[in-house]
């Protein structure tokens, strides 16, 4: 709605994607659109391939062996699975918040620069700057201001989710997966969360594959249901949850399975 | 039948207990022994003094030196091929027959009784390549001795490092080398130290491998290419051609006490750095 023009352009979009690990056909032919500055969830029974599909999206997958992937994912209408593919720069570009809170055994300065470090950036004013604007962004700088030298492992987990959506906005992605961000947190930092995405959605695409869906109903704006590998639904997360096309749809965020 | 449970806790922290005890006790006598038996003849001149008269007289100054560069030259080179085998057993290659017949092959190298190593080193370094008995040859020798003490040290280490953290490293856009040196490595430091610390402990006590391939000059070296003593080396002759039974007893609690030193240096430098990675 704030952002009319980028309606018609999906930021990211998945066509006939199928992945393989061995024999097993984990993503069956799936295909969705992601808007720009939008939230989308990923839902759905446990195995049935949405953080698989999520982890597609920055070709996290590649480091799993056996892996066979076809299909197209697009990026600015790029295709990220095409030859050639910077997959590192990929990979910066689509940042990636995991299930637990993973902050390296660094202080919280090494760790928000991480990801500067490793792409060349050096001087001190520079990555001082880098950390004061990713911890304001993550909400932690009042927080952490006066111990950016202390260890990263030492902060309460909402506080440790948060330095690693700041290690993210440190090198500026353009969409963020987001894998069950909240699946190790209590309802107080999770809401901290989800308050802290709605901030984010300003700027950034967001992917979030939750198991919650009441998080999927409050938070995001499009929603896609999948079930054995097959995205089964896809659509605004207001339509889905009052009026599931699918049977099936129904019958999960109803609770009748999951 | 069947003990009740306090008297079988008992027992069995009484058997532990005494196992622990009885290591420790003999631990401390040799150490005793050797303390007592040497000490007396170890002051500054023994520490400082060039030998004379074969080691009859004299100090033990350039075998302690020897003691010092020997295992310096080992380690140089078999912490960057240990290492490096370790990355790549563990970081770029999957279980495959060849990685099971490398790790079998190192682990053959760990049985081998390091008076072969001196005999390889020997016939290949001293003889065949020319190198003479020096303290490359014998550094050498020593490195492919240590080397699968490193290899697997390193190997467990690097296994030992989340994969979580690998995981967010490759997230954030850096390659697999770049999350080798900047995550991989550091957190698996301590124990590839502890490696390197183990390798330092054989090398330092070792006579075998050395005594073939680095000689037995009383003289400094003054290039990698000349002949040096260990305090190993020099304990062993003295002893076994008894030259000085006082001396060689001396060079032992030196060479004790150099090795304690070590490892209580190393532990020290292990700590204060882990302390100042994750405070």
């Amino acid at each position: 709605m704030e952002h009319p023009a980028t309606h018609a352009i999906p930021r990211l979009q998945v066509r006939n994607l199928n992945l393989h690990y061995g024999h097993f056909h984990a993503l069956i032919n799936v295909g969705m659109d992601v808007e720009d500055r939008r939230i989308t969830a990923l839902i759905g029974p446990s195995g049935c391939g949405k953080s698989t599909l999520l982890r597609s999206l920055n070709r996290m997958n590649d480091l799993i062996p056996g892996v066979r992937i076809t299909g197209e994912v697009r990026i600015d209408g790029v295709d990220i699975y095409a030859p050639g593919t910077d997959v590192c720069a990929l990979r910066a570009r689509t940042g990636m918040v995991f299930q637990r809170p993973n902050p390296f055994p660094l202080s919280v300065y090494d760790n928000v620069v991480f990801g500067l470090r490793v792409a060349g950036v050096r001087g001190k004013e520079t990555l001082d700057a880098a950390v004061e604007r990713s911890l304001r962004a993550a909400w932690l700088w009042d927080n952490l201001k006066d111990n950016l030298y202390g260890s990263a492992l030492a902060l309460p987990l909402d506080q440790q989710q948060r330095l690693c959506v700041a290690r993210l906005m440190a090198i500026e992605p353009e969409v963020i997966l987001m894998d069950e961000p909240c699946s190790a947190l209590d309802p107080i930092a999770t809401a901290k969360i989800e308050e802290l995405m709605l901030e984010l959605k300003k700027q950034y695409t967001i992917i979030i594959v939750t198991h919650n869906m009441q998080q999927a109903a409050r938070m995001s704006d499009h929603a896609g249901c999948m079930l054995l590998g097959e995205m089964i639904e896809f659509d605004g997360t207001q339509r889905m949850f009052t009026n599931p096309r699918d049977e099936r749809t129904q019958d999960y965020i109803s609770g009748r399975y999951g | 039948m069947r003990l009740p449970a306090k008297h079988t806790q008992r027992l069995a922290v009484l058997i532990l207990g005494g196992a622990t005890a009885l290591t420790l006790c003999v631990l401390l006598f040799i150490i005793f022994v050797v303390l007592k038996t040497g000490l007396p003849v170890v002051n500054l001149h023994f520490l400082l003094d060039n030998p004379r008269d074969m080691g009859r007289a004299g100090g033990i100054f350039p075998t302690f030196v020897g003691t010092f560069l020997l295992p310096l030259v080992a380690i140089a080179f078999a912490l960057p091929l240990g290492v490096g085998t370790a990355v790549y057993l563990t970081e770029y290659t999957r279980e495959t027959r060849i990685t099971h017949i490398i790790r079998f092959g190192t682990d053959c190298l760990a049985g081998i009784p390091s008076i072969i190593f001196g005999l390889f080193g020997f016939i290949f370094f001293v003889v065949s390549l020319g190198m003479g008995w020096s303290l490359l040859s014998g550094g050498l020798t020593l490195a492919i001795m240590v080397l699968p003490t490193i290899i697997r040290t390193s190997e467990e280490a690097i296994r030992a490092v989340p994969y979580a953290y690998r995981e967010v490293s490759f997230a954030l856009g850096a390659t697999r080398w770049e999350t080798v040196l900047k995550v991989v490595l550091p957190n698996a430091l301590p124990g590839i130290v502890t490696g390197v610390m183990l390798s330092i402990g054989r090398s330092i006590g070792e006579t075998a491998a050395v005594i073939f391939t680095a000689g037995s000059s009383l003289r400094l070296p003054r290039s990698v290419f000349d002949s040096v003593r260990t305090m190993a080396v020099h304990f062993y002759i003295l002893a076994r051609e008894g030259i000085s039974n006082e001396n060689a007893y001396g060079t032992a609690a030196v060479l004790v006490i150099t090795v304690l030193l070590v490892n209580m240096a190393t532990y020290w430098l292990m700590h204060t750095f882990i302390a100042r990675r994750a405070r």
